[in-house]
């Protein structure tokens, strides 16, 4: 027997995903095994590739925005939020957007973050093979989801939030039903938290489990709830706002112990807070028109500028970066992805040491989201 | 771990006794929402056929095909959505100018074939064809611009004590901003008589390249000042825009352009071949459609004499509209080029009999233009009374120059533009002028907003008057007599016929009668061997495809030859007749098949 072949006895090589039912999307993971402990790991993304931000520089503005809602297909509206914002601010449609249209904005936002919170959340549990807390989760996001069809004709990608406001105003009745889904919501969140915060399962796989030190916060420009869990209020809602976040009442939430529990409570947390904010806007919302009045799509042309505009995402700060040449069309869009960080950097990082069994509750925590990290 | 942790996720069974909150039919079916983005709909009556939905969509789902019965003044064509590519986006929705796509709140379709899942919405039947709910258009988003940028118009109490220009013109940023309104369906070039590049020009001032835009205009038309200034626009009238909001501005965008320069020569440059060098080609009439042939075919080299009876070259352009509408500066310099492109130009100079045998033989071809110069008459005694007048001649002997005398008081026979003309020229001349018409205000075949304009400065228009006589009163005056009329719809389909009501009559005190009921040909100057081979009982010319008429080697164009007598249909027929004349003298292959498409002419 040759030192090489004992070598490779001793280390098993293992492709986690792209098929793995446990893996967060289309990605994966060539990691290397000893015993049950894995001591590298080595992310390949690309399996949903479609380019994008070059995908933009060859469209018109008004049809880069149907693209991208698909960078981040659970979360939609943080990129249809970031790219009208983007153009708005350097065409001048910014100052024109009606008060009533950043509301809508503000509440679609809040929508998408609840429903991917509630989503996520199944996932944390989901990923440690326990189905009851997960489909209850799926159930409740369908109630956002009805809702979301309800204001914007579809249930996953909206297309909903665009240059100078939103597309279409709230329907009559709106917020009593989403009201009712509330109640639904708040009813069944504490039997939630019987099966996953308050279980000896979740627990023992979950406390202590994926820390993510401190150091590594600013070194690998880490956001999000992965920085809240440890204790960092950190949130682009409060320190850079934006819409109308400065008018509503919310604290930053934060809990210490930087592991997979940490980080799943801030998720749950979230939700409650989600849920508190979207009562807030309907009570604050005014009347009135919900879009800018637009110039013709066909042949709008913004003049020579860049800008770089941020918003929060469930997963952390996403920000668009976004030059325009004085055409008809993007010249350069750059898009930061949170989960380009944390699924890709972070996630290697932390991969050496891990458990097996861990790998997929750790990239749930840290809800890497692959079409994000190959725009 | 305590206690509580081992036990708590047991009361996941409590949930085995509660009532269930998602559908309680999991093979029940769900209506989509009422603003679902489902499968296409497409009210293919009012669609238009314009393809700005297909311009819009980022995933060429949709691409426009031919249907059978096409509504008039549409492109024929309705949109086919290729479900293999769409991403119900809806802004095809969104966008269409004419409203008529939406989206069902359908779900669900299952088609064993795949090809099924392209069709065209609205001609071939869904389902879903009658869904009430689905994504629809809504008041607040608009992705075309549907207000125009407004023109600065003098003030109407202004204006009546000036000859001045009337509409003041778009500044450089206004036209820019007008144009950009554009969704460049060309819709507007299958309606334009002469099949002007109307997206191409407006697209070049928006990027704002004037000269450019000039020379594409020049590709078709060589009169386009005037044309920007009182076109008939049959473009503005299909203009895609226009359905649900204010059509573009084609006619002031034109305008802009042309005023930009002001010499032509140094920015227009037409790149032709000169084919026709050594070719001789006489015109009689120096109109739209005489200068139309006189200009494309001198740049091709001919050798061109355009003859005019009078003392300058426009035709009606030039002794009928108004130079509060079109000004002789403008005129100047569309002859200016004309002059320049080579086009001898013989002014004063009425073609007789023995002179139009000359030329026939001088020349390789002659194109007659002379329009229609014979006012028709009243109809009705005392028309020959002194201070009955005719609207054309009128306004012929104001605009060369001869003082005219409309007193204080007008009446103005007829509802044309001549006889809005007439009545503003009265006005500014300082008569109080009343426009007696057979019909209702809606049947004036007047220019909408001549109309408007008309009635802003204080001229009076009174409807279903009939003149009956017209009497001598006190003082040299006259009395004009009318019945009024009622309104007999006779056939379907056509316009009501005005039937005098017996008994009735009103009596109106005037200076003069100016009478502005139409006009017809007139070929007293035409040899006769001439005449009696190409026109009709009432002076009506018939051309053939080249714009030929029966006798060999004249070529006819203008208002003796089409019926809606308005200068753009002249200058079409004057593009008919430059590829004409070029086949007649054998410079172009006689038997090239033109087709329907439209004619380019210079480039």
């Amino acid at each position: 027997m040759t030192t090489e072949t004992s070598e490779l006895r001793r280390r098993v090589q293992l492709w986690f995903g792209p098929q793995h039912p446990g893996i967060t999307g289309n990605m994966s993971v060539q990691a290397w095994l000893e015993g049950d402990t894995l001591t590298a790991g080595v992310t390949h993304v690309g399996y949903l590739h479609r380019g994008f931000e070059k995908l933009m520089e060859r469209r018109r503005f008004i049809q880069s925005f149907p693209i991208v809602c698909r960078i981040c297909v659970p979360e939609p509206d943080t990129n249809e939020y970031l790219l009208a914002a983007g153009l708005d601010e350097l065409s001048g449609l910014a100052a024109e957007v009606p008060q009533r249209g950043r509301w809508i904005r503000t509440l679609v936002l809040e929508m998408s973050r609840l429903q991917m919170n509630l989503m996520t959340l199944g996932g944390h549990i989901g990923a440690m093979a326990m189905g009851a807390a997960p489909n209850w989760l799926i159930a409740l996001r369908d109630l956002v989801l009805d809702r979301f069809e309800e204001l914007t004709g579809g249930r996953i990608y909206h297309m909903f939030i665009t240059y100078g406001g939103v597309r279409r105003d709230l329907p009559e009745g709106f917020a009593e039903r989403m009201e009712a889904n509330f109640r639904t919501i708040e009813e069944k969140l504490p039997l939630v938290d019987n099966v996953i915060f308050d279980s000896s399962v979740f627990r023992k796989r979950a406390i202590g489990v994926g820390v993510v030190p401190e150091e590594w916060v600013d070194e690998m420009s880490l956001s999000g709830p992965i920085v809240r869990a440890m204790g960092i209020p950190r949130d682009v809602r409060k320190d850079f706002p934006y819409e109308k976040y400065p008018e509503l009442d919310f604290e930053v939430v934060t809990t210490t112990g930087s592991d997979i529990y940490a980080r799943a409570w801030i998720r749950r947390q979230e939700i409650a807070q989600s849920m508190d904010l979207i009562r807030q806007i309907f009570r604050k919302m005014p009347e009135g028109p919900y879009c800018a009045k637009l110039p013709n799509m066909l042949t709008w042309t913004i003049p020579p500028g860049q800008t770089y505009v941020r918003a929060e995402a469930t997963r952390g700060e996403m920000g668009y970066y976004v030059v325009t040449d004085g055409s008809d069309k993007i010249r350069r869009v750059h898009v930061r992805a949170p989960s380009y960080v944390h699924g890709v950097a972070l996630l290697e990082r932390m991969i050496p040491g891990t458990n097996i069994a861990d790998l997929a509750p750790l990239m749930v925590s840290l809800q890497v989201c692959p079409p994000e990290m190959e725009r | 771990m305590s206690v509580k942790h081992t036990l708590a996720p047991f009361s996941a069974w409590l949930q085995a006794f509660s009532k269930p909150f998602t559908l309680p039919d999991r093979h029940g079916y769900r209506e989509g929402a009422d603003r679902y983005r489902g499968w296409h709909i497409n009210d293919t009556k009012t669609c238009i056929g314009c393809g700005s939905c297909a311009e819009i969509c980022q995933n060429v789902a949709i691409d426009m095909v031919p249907v059978d019965d096409p509504v008039t003044g549409d492109s024929g064509l309705r949109p086919r959505v290729d479900y293999g590519r769409c991403c119900w986006c809806a802004l095809c929705v969104d966008v269409c100018p004419s409203g008529s796509l939406g989206m069902s709140n359908e779900y669900i379709w299952v088609e064993a074939d795949a090809d099924a899942f392209r069709y065209i919405p609205g001609v071939d039947p869904k389902p879903w064809d009658s869904a009430e709910k689905g994504w629809r258009q809504e008041e607040g988003f608009d992705l075309v611009d549907h207000q125009r940028v407004p023109m600065p118009m003098l003030d109407p109490a202004e204006r009546t004590r000036t000859w001045a220009e009337v509409v003041v013109g778009y500044s450089r940023e206004e036209a820019r901003r007008e144009a950009s309104r554009c969704v460049e369906c060309g819709l507007c070039v299958a309606a334009c008589p002469a099949h002007m590049h109307i997206p191409d020009y407006i697209a070049a001032i928006r990027d704002g390249d004037d000269i450019a835009a000039l020379n594409i205009i020049y590709d078709n038309n060589a009169m386009p000042e005037m044309c920007g200034k009182v076109c008939t626009r049959r473009c503005e009238g299909v203009c895609s825009i226009g359905v649900q909001g204010e059509p573009l501005a084609i006619r002031w965008l034109k305008r802009y352009v042309t005023e930009q320069f002001d010499d032509l020569s140094d920015v227009v440059h037409a790149e032709v071949e000169r084919v026709g060098e050594g070719k001789k080609i006489a015109i009689v009439g120096g109109g739209p459609s005489g200068v139309t042939v006189a200009y494309y075919l001198a740049i091709r080299g001919f050798d061109v004499t355009i003859y005019e009876a009078l003392p300058q070259l426009g035709g009606a352009t030039f002794f009928g509209i108004p130079k509060y509408r079109f000004p002789m500066p403008s005129l100047e310099k569309q002859v200016k080029l004309l002059t320049d492109s080579g086009v001898t130009i013989v002014t004063n100079h009425r073609v007789e009999k023995d002179e139009m045998r000359q030329l026939l033989r001088d020349h390789d071809a002659v194109f007659i233009g002379t329009g229609l110069m014979k006012p028709y008459g009243l109809r009705a005694p005392g028309e020959d009374l002194p201070g009955v007048m005719y609207a054309l001649d009128m306004l012929r002997d104001h605009h060369i120059g001869k003082t005219i005398d409309v007193g204080k008081k007008v009446v103005v026979v007829g509802g044309g533009n001549v006889a809005i003309d007439a009545s503003r020229v009265s006005l500014r001349l300082g008569a109080e002028v009343t426009i007696a018409y057979r019909r209702r205000k809606v049947d004036m075949p007047a220019d909408e907003e001549e109309i408007e304009d008309a009635e802003a400065e204080g001229i009076k228009i009174v409807t279903q008057a009939i003149p009956l006589r017209v009497e001598q009163a006190d003082g040299g005056r006259l009395d004009f007599i009318w019945g009024p009329a009622e309104m007999i719809q006779e056939e379907e389909g056509r316009r009501p016929r005005p039937k005098l009501i017996e008994g009735v009559e009103n009596h109106m005190i005037v200076d003069r009668v100016i009478v502005a009921i139409g006009q017809g040909a007139e070929h007293s100057w035409m040899p006769e061997e001439i005449a009696e081979k190409i026109a009709d009982k009432r002076g009506w010319i018939t051309v053939d495809e080249n714009g030929m008429t029966a006798y060999d080697g004249i070529f006819a164009g203008g208002d003796l030859v089409n019926s809606t007598a308005d200068a753009i249909s002249a200058i079409a027929d004057g593009l008919r007749a430059v590829v004409g004349i070029q086949k007649y003298v054998g410079v172009l292959p006689a038997s090239e098949d033109e087709g329907d498409e439209p004619v380019a002419i210079a480039t």
